[in-house]
């Protein structure tokens, strides 16, 4: 019964959805105010039926209604409730209904918070939203229905893949979709504004709180699933270039830029044609995002669905939508004015330089990406673009632009005064320099590039400081006055420097990570010891565990420093014995921001396990670091004039004026 | 016997299990045991999804890395041990697409995006300044221009 009400509500939902995308944009052409305002309950409605719908699904997994496919599949009776939850988009059908239940979320969130949005731009912009979800419910309903029932049932579930048996299920997926879907909002605003041929700035100021919010998830979505690949995948690493990670990278990237030109747009005017591209842009990289990994043309460590049918689907859709969008901006981006000028040396200009550097960066993850498919498409050739590609590349593009980051909140708008910017950044030079200086002496190892790096990390965080300080007039005027000044600057400026600090954060613990890792290979025995940096690691037992689905293996290592003991690290495997499969459950010890990190591997009959142990320092600040900057980006949500809402742009006068 | 045979199969399908590079596999020399580290990180694992055989668990990763220890002791220098692999498996077992006409495209496409983008961004912030700050008028147009005010009625017809 349950599936049942929940394909019902799906097919009801797509309805609401054409509802949605007719209608309001029929009124926004004929100028029937009545058509137009049907988009505000329809948005609500959707959302009701696609969550019920959503709802089902959930009920069936906690029931474990083995009478439906998808929960067959996908889950088994014995596993704790948490994940018999998140297994409901631990697949691809539910995973394409979760998107959606975001999708159908943000068109809600448009229409109640969307009070003050011109009847006419709202209209639009919702019809957008709805034509998207009426994409995406076409797909569900026709090659991946959730609500598909089995006869006979059977008895028990396959289980859920093991290694998605994780925490990092319930958070990973919900806040890359947010990210994901929350950029259709900025891709809708940009069709509606085209379709209407008219962009201001108060449109960007409209943008600009979905844009954020869709990027904080993103980057939040991004580093939480490097941070799970790190402890789960076992062998260490936090970032492998794997197809499925560049996918959520691009729209990020991409996102990165949009963030920053529609400041531009909203401060000085200039950009508009631009912007308008790259919000278009951002969202096609999300469905490209969704693409890659739904349609199984890339078949990866993350890639769980392989169906082709789904594949061409997906591809229209694609096609439609981002070829619909590239169109129609071909078509009407002419008729967008442009306002504000600006000298190359300005805040502008620096934001400029930004998104060509992001632009540049995600044009050599998108290419390194799908060169080798094109390739063998096209000569039959195969090639492996891998890490290496991407370090140089990508490393080598984001490098300059992180060393300018500090210099564009400093420089003026319209004219920037680039000598004086880089007196006011003295001090925080002058430290980064002293710093890289110091650890080239005292470290011995590693890229003679690693202590530049490391540099220009600390150069970018107390770069964002002086920023702030800057703005209190330290230096200049009296500490009281200081700090009436800091207090009283806009949450948005804070934003800024947080964000801007935690890339320094995020790439000191890179740099550590990647150039000064201790690693230790071995055959032990129990009662064996072995010292890795400061650390002596004693294989103290070999135990058995039983969890609720799964045997495990564990090994124990007593640690201990300088001979005083720091407790235990326990490293082992599982094997799930509905699907036989194994799982790493990798030992790791946080020691300040530096991690101990042991994995291991086979037992010998002769009763030796293989050992990897590794030291990583300061490798946390890797997702320290894009935490603050997602709390910067939630400190600039946060920000007054976004809360408060566009002002309505002043009507200019048509008529002409008598002259005095 | 049949547990390692599915514990290997698992660790194919998932992409690996705990680790690569097994005890037994290390050289005594360090020096020599971190060039084949630096060079497995280098090499494809064929019969994995984006892994290097420093990664991987694969038998035929395994035997690669071995391969790469082999020819190293034996006094190969870094690009003659990648040259052999080449000879032996094609261009797909390195990481590193190789600089050629073929790659051209590849390598080039940020360096050309990153052009493109700066010559559009220069000419556009030149073109903006030229239509909004036109060139002084000729003597010929100021000339008019006198006899147009003098002849119309005052009025600002500015939109």
């Amino acid at each position: 019964m349950i599936a049942e009400i929940g394909q019902y509500a799906l097919i009801l939902a797509l309805v609401l959805a054409l509802v949605q995308t007719v209608l309001p944009a029929w009124g926004a052409r004929t100028g029937d105010a009545t058509l137009m305002s049907v988009a505000t309950p329809v948005a609500y409605i959707l959302f009701l039926f696609v969550g019920s719908a959503f709802a089902a699904l959930v009920a069936l997994y906690l029931t474990s209604d083995f009478s439906v496919v998808n929960v067959v599949d996908n889950s088994h009776s014995r596993m704790p409730t948490i994940y018999k939850i998140t297994s409901t988009w631990g697949n691809h059908e539910g995973s394409m209904l979760l998107w959606v239940l975001v999708l159908a979320l943000f068109g809600a969130l448009v229409a109640l918070f969307g009070g003050n949005l011109p009847e006419r731009l709202k209209a639009n912009v919702l019809a957008v939203q709805g034509s998207i979800a009426v994409a995406f419910l076409l797909f569900i309903l026709f090659t991946s229905n959730p609500f598909l029932r089995i006869v006979p049932p059977p008895a028990e579930g396959a289980d859920l893949n093991p290694v998605l048996q994780d925490p990092g299920l319930a958070i990973h997926p919900p806040l890359l979709y947010l990210g994901y879907v929350g950029l259709s909002i900025s891709f809708a605003f940009a069709m509606a504004a085209l379709m209407e041929g008219r962009i201001d700035a108060a449109w960007a100021r409209w943008v600009r709180p979905w844009t954020l919010a869709a990027w904080v998830f993103l980057t939040l979505g991004i580093a939480m699933g490097s941070y799970w690949a790190y402890y789960e995948l076992g062998w260490g690493g936090w970032w492998f270039w794997d197809p499925v990670e560049n996918a959520s990278l691009m729209p990020w990237l991409s996102a990165t830029a949009l963030l920053h030109s529609a400041v531009v747009m909203e401060k000085r005017d200039a950009l508009k044609v631009w912007t308008v591209l790259l919000a278009i842009l951002s969202f096609s990289l999300s469905l490209i995002g969704t693409f890659l990994v739904r349609s199984g043309v890339l078949t990866s460590v993350h890639a769980f669905a392989t169906d082709p049918a789904r594949g061409v689907f997906i591809l229209v859709i694609l096609s439609v939508f981002v070829g619909g969008g590239l169109a129609l901006f071909a078509l009407r981006a002419g008729e967008l004015k442009q306002g504000g000028l600006f000298a190359p040396v300005s805040r502008e200009g620096a934001l400029v330089l930004n998104n060509l550097f992001l632009t540049a960066a995600t044009a050599a993850v998108f290419v390194g990406t799908l060169y080798p498919l094109a390739l063998e498409a096209v000569t039959g050739d195969k090639i492996t673009v891998g890490p290496p590609f991407f370090n140089l590349t990508f490393g080598g593009l984001m490098l300059p632009l992180v060393f300018a980051m500090p210099f564009g909140p400093l420089l003026a708008w319209k004219r920037g005064d680039l000598p004086g910017v880089a007196q006011r950044l003295m001090v925080a030079a002058g430290i980064a320099v002293v710093a890289a200086v110091v650890t080239a002496a005292a470290e011995d190892r590693g890229p003679v590039l690693a202590p530049v790096v490391l540099g220009i990390a600390v150069f970018v965080m107390l770069g964002a400081l002086t920023d702030l300080a800057e703005r209190a007039g330290v230096g200049r005027v009296s500490a009281r006055v200081n700090l009436r000044r800091i207090v009283g600057l806009p949450r948005s400026a804070f934003g800024t420097a947080l964000a801007h600090f935690g890339i320094g954060v995020c790439l000191i613990g890179i740099v550590c990570e990647s150039s000064w890792s201790l690693e230790k290979i071995a055959a032990m025995r129990v009662g064996e010891t072995i010292t890795i940096g400061a650390h002596d690691l004693t294989l103290t037992r070999m135990e058995n565990r039983t969890g609720p689905n799964f045997h495990a293996r564990v090994a124990v290592f007593g640690i201990r420093e300088g001979g005083v003991s720091q407790g235990e690290v326990v490293s082992g495997k599982r094997l799930f014995t509905a699907r036989q499969m194994a799982t790493t459950e990798s030992g790791i010890r946080t020691f300040g921001f530096s991690q101990l990190y042991v994995a291991i591997g086979d037992e010998t009959p002769d009763g030796q396990v293989s050992v990897r142990m590794t030291w990583k320092p300061l490798v946390t600040l890797i997702w320290l670091g894009t935490v603050v900057m997602a709390m910067g980006g939630l400190l600039s949500l946060a920000d007054r004039r976004l809360r408060v809402g566009a002002p309505k742009p002043a009507r200019r006068r048509v008529s002409p004026v008598p002259a005095e | 016997m049949r547990l390692r045979l599915l514990l290997l199969l698992c660790a194919l399908l998932m992409g690996g299990a705990a680790h690569a590079v097994q005890p037994d596999e290390v050289l005594s020399d360090p020096a020599l045991e971190a060039r084949a580290r630096d060079l497995s990180r280098e090499l494809r694992c064929m019969v994995c999804q984006n892994q290097s055989i420093d990664d991987s668990d694969a038998p035929l990763a395994r035997d690669l890395r071995v391969l790469v220890r082999e020819r190293l002791k034996s006094g190969d220098s870094d690009a003659q041990v990648l040259d052999y692999l080449v000879s032996r498996y094609g261009e797909f077992v390195l990481m590193r697409p190789v600089f050629s006409w073929r790659n051209a495209l590849l390598w080039g496409a940020p360096v050309i995006v990153l052009v493109l983008g700066a010559g559009l961004a220069v000419t556009m912030m030149r073109r903006r300044r030229e239509m909004v700050a036109p060139a002084p008028l000729t003597a010929d147009e100021e000339a008019r221009l006198a006899r147009l005010m003098a002849a119309a009625p005052p009025e600002d017809g500015r939109p």
